[in-house]
């Protein structure tokens, strides 16, 4: 298990740092310069632009300024603003606890949800209900969430008003609702099929019929042995979907306006504040390779039958 | 979103579970069972004639198929369903009208819109913005990542390791927020720039499945039959391998392409996809968010048709995959 770990944190470096490149090089090629946006309209001074550029580094090799940035952020400096001056370590810090809240939200929702819509399906494979959960999932999956944040903030929001349409408080859960069930039901949608189909393959299983014959009650043959056996694959999607999460949420806190990750992101893109874009995609890609070595351990507490050396 | 592609964790197992039914599938000749059943007795039946014989007999495939040839005809021809003008704006005369069913699919049957421009014929021009980056997209990702992960898979050791830490790179850039970065940096978007934005890092998935497909099928008896009777490697790889290996790849793609559509709506949504004066779908959407509470229609018919396109992709792509799946028959 530990000689497991260790050489999957080994090969996380590789990936890690071809990641950032390619997202650092794609960043710096861009047109547009932050340098020159300092002076708004007013005509700049070429010898200040020349000072800014050499005090920042951006006179260097692409390479070596990647370099700089890895060794920083490795030293938990991820730079500053250009436009704001701000540490964009700060940026991160205050936007995370948002987005940290929605998107552990939209999990809780699409696990109890999505696994109980498949559940309920999956035991009824063929029936009435099973083909009504399907087309509904079909649907969610295929209403772009924009289309689905606008409806349930029309509806839900301000028709209704059973919840807030736009969060003013973002630490208040009660707000966050509404965002999370957006954010959550793409996902959702998937894992409710995922674990019908997991649950319909497993459920003609040898080991369900001897549970049934050792005369256990049904909630222990479903909970225990059916469920425990479907989960594989979903726990598989939702770890890899917790970055998608993240990245989803440019759309929802958009519309919802909460000032999380998203907002901050896209933001940084319309100003070219490459850093400070650079810096949170990295942290998301930190976030996804960790995830998917958790989940892969994961397995193995499922299925006892999968063990690492 | 596309990088979601409706598989279990492991690419490498429904690929293999469809290659290995594929196998006897193929080579088989048709015994009296299958005479019975098959399209073409006395014939050997192949993989995909019993898959179109599947195919031809489901409501979900006739329905899709229907609505998805339509929409290909709209995306071609869009002259063909309306006579306005999708860029004419009349600002004094329909500044936001609403619906007026006089009859069926003339200009102001769904209303106007902010710039008085008729909304139905703005969602008939923009489905082809829609249709072509979604299949040009899956079509560049087919081949660019099916040719890495059947290179991968075919030759093993060194090159596959590369291959597949190249792969891995790739996946672990988010999809959207990695399209969003390259697009920032074009001023203008044509349907060119957001087809390339997509596929620069939508092709991961397809290279997974074709490589861990490949790999199941490349020891099958056959390969090995023709590898021993002086066949070359590339002989072996598009005659022997590729055939074999193929279906799960299709299927993953077909998913694939409403995810690239659900994509670019994302994207012109967010103001990084098609520029004006390109028409489409998703920058209709975003322009129509201001007026939501006056106006629902603005935002509601253009979603209700793009969500129709994109089912329709789903429910394809769903059926044929069935139909390849011996193991669900």
């Amino acid at each position: 298990m530990g000689r497991y770990v260790a050489r999957r944190l080994l090969q996380m470096i590789p990936v890690f740092i071809g990641s950032t490149l390619v997202i650092f090089l794609m960043m710096y090629s861009l047109p547009g310069d932050p340098i020159r946006a300092l002076w708004g309209e007013r005509a700049p001074d070429e010898a200040q632009m020349a000072l800014i550029r050499e005090r920042l580094g951006l006179d260097d090799p692409l390479l070596v300024q990647y370099w700089n940035y890895l060794t920083g952020i490795f030293q938990g400096d991820f730079g500053r603003q250009i436009g704001t001056r701000r540490e964009i370590y700060d940026v991160i810090s205050e936007a995370l606890p948002a987005t940290l809240r929605l998107t552990g939200l939209a999990l809780l929702i699409t696990a109890v949800v999505g696994v109980g819509m498949g559940l309920i399906a999956g035991l009824r494979a063929g029936g009435k209900t099973d083909r009504g959960i399907l087309f509904v999932t079909l649907l969610l999956i295929s209403v772009p969430v924009f289309v689905i944040g606008y409806v349930y903030q029309t509806y839900f929001g301000h028709r209704l008003g059973w919840m807030e349409p736009v969060v003013q408080d973002d630490q208040d859960f009660a707000q966050l609702w509404l965002p999370a069930l957006v954010l959550a039901s793409l996902s959702l949608a998937y894992v409710a099929r995922l674990t019908r189909t997991s649950i319909v393959e497993n459920r003609r299983a040898d080991y369900m019929r001897t549970a049934r014959a050792k005369g256990l009650p049904a909630h222990r043959i479903v909970g225990v042995h059916l469920l425990r056996n479907s989960m594989i694959p979903v726990v598989t999607f939702l770890g890899v979907d917790l970055g998608n999460f993240m990245a989803g949420a440019v759309v929802t806190e958009g519309i919802f306006n909460i000032n999380g990750i998203g907002n901050a992101v896209y933001r940084a893109l319309a100003a070219r504040e490459g850093a400070t874009v650079v810096g949170i995609v990295t942290f998301i890609i930190v976030v996804y390779l960790f995830i998917t070595l958790i989940v892969d351990l994961l397995y193995a507490v499922l299925d006892p039958r999968i063990r690492y050396a | 979103m596309p990088e979601t592609a409706d598989l279990p964790g492991a690419p490498g197992t429904p690929a293999a579970s469809l290659a290995k039914g594929a196998v006897p599938a193929q080579t088989a000749p048709a015994g009296p069972a299958a005479a019975e059943a098959g399209p073409a007795p006395g014939k050997p039946r192949s993989l995909w004639s019993d898959a179109w014989y599947e195919l031809r007999r489901r409501p979900t495939f006739l329905v899709s198929a229907a609505v998805i040839v339509l929409l290909l005809l709209i995306a071609a021809f869009p002259g063909w369903f309306t006579s306005a003008d999708p860029r004419f704006g009349d600002l004094e005369g329909h500044y936001l009208q609403d619906p007026q069913l006089t009859h069926f699919f003339s200009p102001e049957w769904l209303g106007y819109n902010q710039q008085g421009q008729s909304i139905y014929a703005r969602m008939i021009y923009g489905t082809r913005s829609s249709i072509v980056i979604g299949i040009s997209v899956t079509a560049i990702v087919l081949v660019f990542g099916g040719l890495l992960g059947m290179i991968a898979g075919f030759f093993g050791g060194w090159v596959d390791a590369v291959l597949s830490r190249v792969t891995d790179i790739f996946m672990g850039i988010p999809f959207l927020l990695g399209s969003m970065v390259v697009l920032v940096s074009f001023d203008e978007r044509s349907e060119l720039t957001v087809t390339l934005a997509l596929a620069f890092l939508g092709w991961t998935v397809v290279a997974r499945v074709m490589r861990g497909s490949v790999i199941s099928v490349k020891q099958a008896d056959y390969v090995a039959a023709a590898r021993s009777l002086g066949a070359g490697t590339w002989r072996l790889m598009l005659r022997h391998v590729l055939p074999n290996a193929i279906a799960p790849v299709i299927v993953v793609a077909m998913v694939a392409l409403g995810g690239y559509i659900t994509a670019e709506a994302v994207l012109s949504y967010l103001g990084l996809g098609l520029t004006e004066p390109a028409i489409s779908w998703g920058g209709d959407i975003n322009r129509a968010q201001d007026q939501i509470r006056v106006a629902e229609h603005v935002l509601l018919f253009p979603s209700i048709l793009l969500s129709i396109t994109i089912l329709s992709f789903l429910m394809l792509g769903d059926a044929v995959r069935d139909a390849l799946d011996p193991k669900l028959r």
